[in-house]
């Protein structure tokens, strides 16, 4: 403990270095991962498209209880078959992409599921177009959902991204790495508390975000 | 207004919902739509605005074929009411009530103006309620929004599918004489679908009686009461109609509406010739205006001073609403003693008489045709 | 049907990148895992994954339903928000902390060896089950709790006839959700000692060797899909019959 401390104090640029490349990791994520999730998640409430919704939930479900250092390896099969970097920041932001997008995926396909169909009819009664029902009426509603899901994809990402650290990319992930081949306790004690303080931050950061963005109107109680 | 012309819906796995529907809802009407549970009512009212495709014959709103406007547009002209309401849980009452407007492009302080007036149009406080969310109104309160919305943009159609249908019995009964007086100021064509005989024959000016996606019968209340065209319609107006009449008839069916009056000015003999004339010894006195002030009898007019109808009116509290329920007026008709009551509509100006004979003649029409059984 | 096709064609993925990984020979410098490898170490995962489990049900599901109870109303925040945050730290953070830690309790001595590993799994997995024991406990109808009591039930006799049964499937979801979970984070357990498919993975992630990687990979990812589809199936046959008709609107 004592030791870790001592590392911090004598080399903290390289603590920030870590820090920021785990959030850096995550942030080029997760962007890539909300309009992926939210697009096909609206893409699959479509009309006609039940069929496939329900295979695609399906394998998002199944693929979330891939272990992430085997899917991060059949990433790096999969990318070096195709001629690509399988080591380093790519691969890792690849995963990242699958995994975080899952429960925004399914989140954001939940949610406008569940939006009162008498409101869609409404709306539509009331000469909305489709695309004005979507964004006037569904999406408002389902985003604190979506927000929660965006909240759950960053915390598992916190995670993977330190499993990222085995095949090769920067972030929090790198001191434990080392620490577990150089038998360097303090290493390892760094990144594991540091990585979990930054979990417990944006999480409840999150938590936040997510009351702020909720729609008024929602927050009311019936009388 | 709305005319369908062998209006058909045949859905894909071969149901016929509705079958060579046709008939006419005129200008400023409210048409009930009448049936049991998958009559095709509810379906026949959504392929006026297009909500459901239609798959044969022909619906002219204002001669137009509705089919040839764009769907979108077509919605934004006709009001639209259902019986979940719909109110949008994320934006407040006046968001929800602007929400055509919005879409038709009014700037803010039109569309405010006009959610402030329709708000009051249906006895809610504006300031009171503007900027409040649905989940924090009752349930007869959403249901006002919720019809308050349907006329946003005054559109001159308005589609109502069971929009009382969630509320409980009480506030309903109210609710619907309030949306009648509403109706009587606004005038729109209305399409009103309810599977409640009560509710139909209360509210409707016609009532389009449905069965397995046919007509059976469109006719006013009263002749669907007293003249059904076969024993369905007689078995879905119930046995007992001859009574159901009286607390189902509105006054307006009954009541005689081109009848003589007195004029608060005009000469006693005058008046008294007029009333020996007609043989009937009572008459409404009425202002200059048409508005109901009192009546006078024979037996004032007979010898005395009198030189004109002011001097010997009998100001008189007793008369009805045009809209009320015709076992109300004969109610009031038995506990104030008049033989004739008179009759008024908004702003208290008079539109007929209702008396004992009309209301007799009425329920003996429906002995008459109701014997047959 | 469909779903089935999903499936099927995932786990034959994985089992076929097995295959075809072990039947290369010779991976760069190193040789490939054996059949027989595979298989111990398969055996050696599941052994863990069983145990960190089973204890972490063991202490679970009373925990959770511990907390629903009136009188341990005051601690109940605390379990139920320290599962909560426990579960957003990640848990390579939590193996790692684990292998830190030099001393012993009771006859276990922390450090680089199997327990460790097993308790830290453990933790990990514990967090679903104690969250969904609670949810499923505290969401029991009252008139239930309540005619029962009238009817004259023991406290003992609600518990085991009307809450357990009622509560089990979600309980059964959470002990799922722990599997899969524990199943994955078992992999990384090797670096605290711990004896698995982790040790063929790092094995390739300490070599950059690809191939190596998948030899644990796909064992592992085959696991914790199949696992999950079997405990999917036990908890829908443990459902009472009478929660799974769904209520008709007419």
């Amino acid at each position: 403990m004592l030791e870790a401390w001592e590392f911090i104090l004598r080399r903290p640029e390289l603590l920030a270095e870590w820090v920021l490349a785990h959030l850096w990791i995550i942030f080029v994520a997760i962007i890539i991962a909300v309009i992926l999730g939210v697009f096909l998640g609206i893409f699959i409430t479509g009309k006609g498209r039940e069929q496939i919704a329900d295979s695609v939930l399906y394998l998002a479900e199944i693929a979330m209880t891939i272990p992430s250092l085997a899917l991060f390896g059949l990433l790096m099969l999969l990318l070096g078959s195709m001629g690509l970097k399988s080591i380093g920041f790519l691969p890792a932001v690849i995963a990242l992409v699958v995994y975080g997008q899952l429960p925004i995926l399914r989140n954001t396909y939940t949610a406008i599921r569940a939006v009162d169909p008498a409101m869609v009819e409404a709306g539509r009664g009331m000469g909305m177009t489709e695309r004005q029902i979507l964004f006037k009426i569904e999406l408002p509603l389902a985003v604190p959902v979506i927000m929660a899901g965006i909240r759950t994809s960053i915390v598992l990402l916190i995670g993977i991204a330190t499993i990222a650290a085995f095949i090769g990319a920067s972030g929090l992930g790198v001191p434990i790495f080392r620490g577990i081949r150089n038998a360097r306790m303090d290493l390892i004690l760094i990144g594991g508390i540091s990585v979990s303080i930054l979990a417990l931050i944006i999480d409840g950061l999150m938590a936040l975000v997510e009351r702020r963005i909720t729609p008024k109107g929602l927050k009311v109680g019936r009388q | 207004m709305i005319k369908l012309e062998k209006v058909t819906k045949v859905y894909a796995d071969g149901t016929k919902a509705v079958d060579e529907m046709s008939f006419e809802v005129d200008q400023g009407e409210l048409c009930v739509f009448l049936g049991p549970s998958g009559c095709g009512k509810t379906t026949t009212m959504k392929m006026i605005n297009r909500l459901i495709p239609i798959t044969g014959g022909n619906i002219y709103i204002d001669g137009v074929d509705n089919t040839k406007i764009n769907a979108s547009e077509l919605r934004r002209n006709i009001g639209y009411a259902i019986q979940e309401i719909g109110l949008f849980t994320h934006m407040t009452v006046g968001q929800n009530i602007e929400t055509v407007p919005v879409l038709k492009g009014w700037s803010k302080s039109r569309r405010r103006e006009r959610a402030e007036e329709l708000l009051e149009l249906v006895r809610m406080k504006p300031s009171e309620f503007i900027d409040k969310y649905p989940n924090e109104l009752s349930g007869g309160q959403r249901q006002r929004v919720g019809v308050a919305r349907a006329l946003g943009t005054d559109p001159p159609i308005l589609l109502m599918d069971e929009p009382f249908g969630a509320i409980d019995p009480i506030n309903r009964v109210e609710l619907q004489s309030e949306f009648l007086k509403i109706q009587q100021k606004i005038k729109k064509t209305i399409i009103f679908v309810t599977h409640d005989i009560y509710e139909a024959i209360k509210m409707g000016d016609r009532i389009a009686l449905m069965k397995d996606g046919k007509l059976v019968q469109y006719d006013t209340p009263a002749n669907l009461l007293y003249r059904p065209k076969d024993e369905f319609v007689e078995g879905f107006v119930g046995a007992d109609r001859a009574l159901k009449g009286l607390q189902l008839l509105r006054v307006k069916e009954v009541m005689t509406g081109t009848y003589a009056t007195a004029k608060m000015g005009e000469k006693t003999e005058v008046v008294r010739e007029r009333m020996e004339k007609e043989g009937i010894d009572w008459l409404p006195v009425v202002d200059n205006s048409g508005r109901f002030t009192g009546g006078v009898s024979i037996s004032d007019l007979t010898g005395g001073r009198a030189k004109t109808v002011k001097d010997v009116i009998t100001p008189s509290e007793a008369k009805s609403d045009i809209n009320a329920v015709l076992n109300e007026a004969l109610s009031l008709m038995l506990s104030s003693g008049l033989k004739t009551l008179p009759i008024v509509v908004e702003d208290n100006r008079l539109a007929g008489i209702l008396t004992f004979d009309a209301i007799q003649e009425t329920l003996h029409e429906a002995v008459k045709t109701g014997g047959t059984k | 049907m469909r779903r089935w096709i999903v499936l099927v064609v995932m786990l034959i993925v994985m089992v076929g990148l097995t295959i075809w990984t072990t039947s290369v020979g010779d991976i760069g410098i190193f040789h490939a895992f054996t059949y027989a490898d595979i298989f111990t170490h398969t055996k050696d995962h599941l052994i863990m994954v069983f145990w960190a489990v089973l204890i972490a049900v063991i202490v679970g599901v009373p925990l959770g339903t511990l907390v629903t109870r009136p009188g341990f109303s005051r601690i109940s925040p605390l379990v139920l928000g320290g599962a909560n945050i426990g579960q957003s730290i990640p848990s390579l953070a939590i193996i790692a902390i684990m292998a830190t830690l030099p001393f012993s309790l009771f006859f276990f001595d922390f450090g680089f060896n199997r327990e460790t590993a097993i308790v830290a799994l453990f933790i990990y997995g514990l967090l679903p089950i104690v969250r969904n024991s609670y949810a499923s406990m505290n969401n029991i109808n009252p008139a239930l709790i309540e005619s029962a009591r009238g009817m004259g039930m023991t406290r003992w006799q609600i518990i085991r006839k009307i809450e357990l049964p009622l509560a089990m499937p979600v309980i059964m979801t959470g002990i799922r959700v722990s599997t899969v979970i524990t199943v994955g984070t078992a992999e990384l357990a090797v670096l605290v000692g711990g004896k698995g498919l982790g040790t063929i993975t790092f094995t390739g992630v300490f070599a950059r060797e690809v191939l190596l990687i998948i030899q644990g990979a796909a064992p592992t990812a085959f696991l914790a899909v199949s696992l999950g589809i079997i405990l999917e199936s036990i908890e829908k046959w443990i459902t009472p019959r009478g929660m799974k008709i769904k209520v008709k609107n007419s």
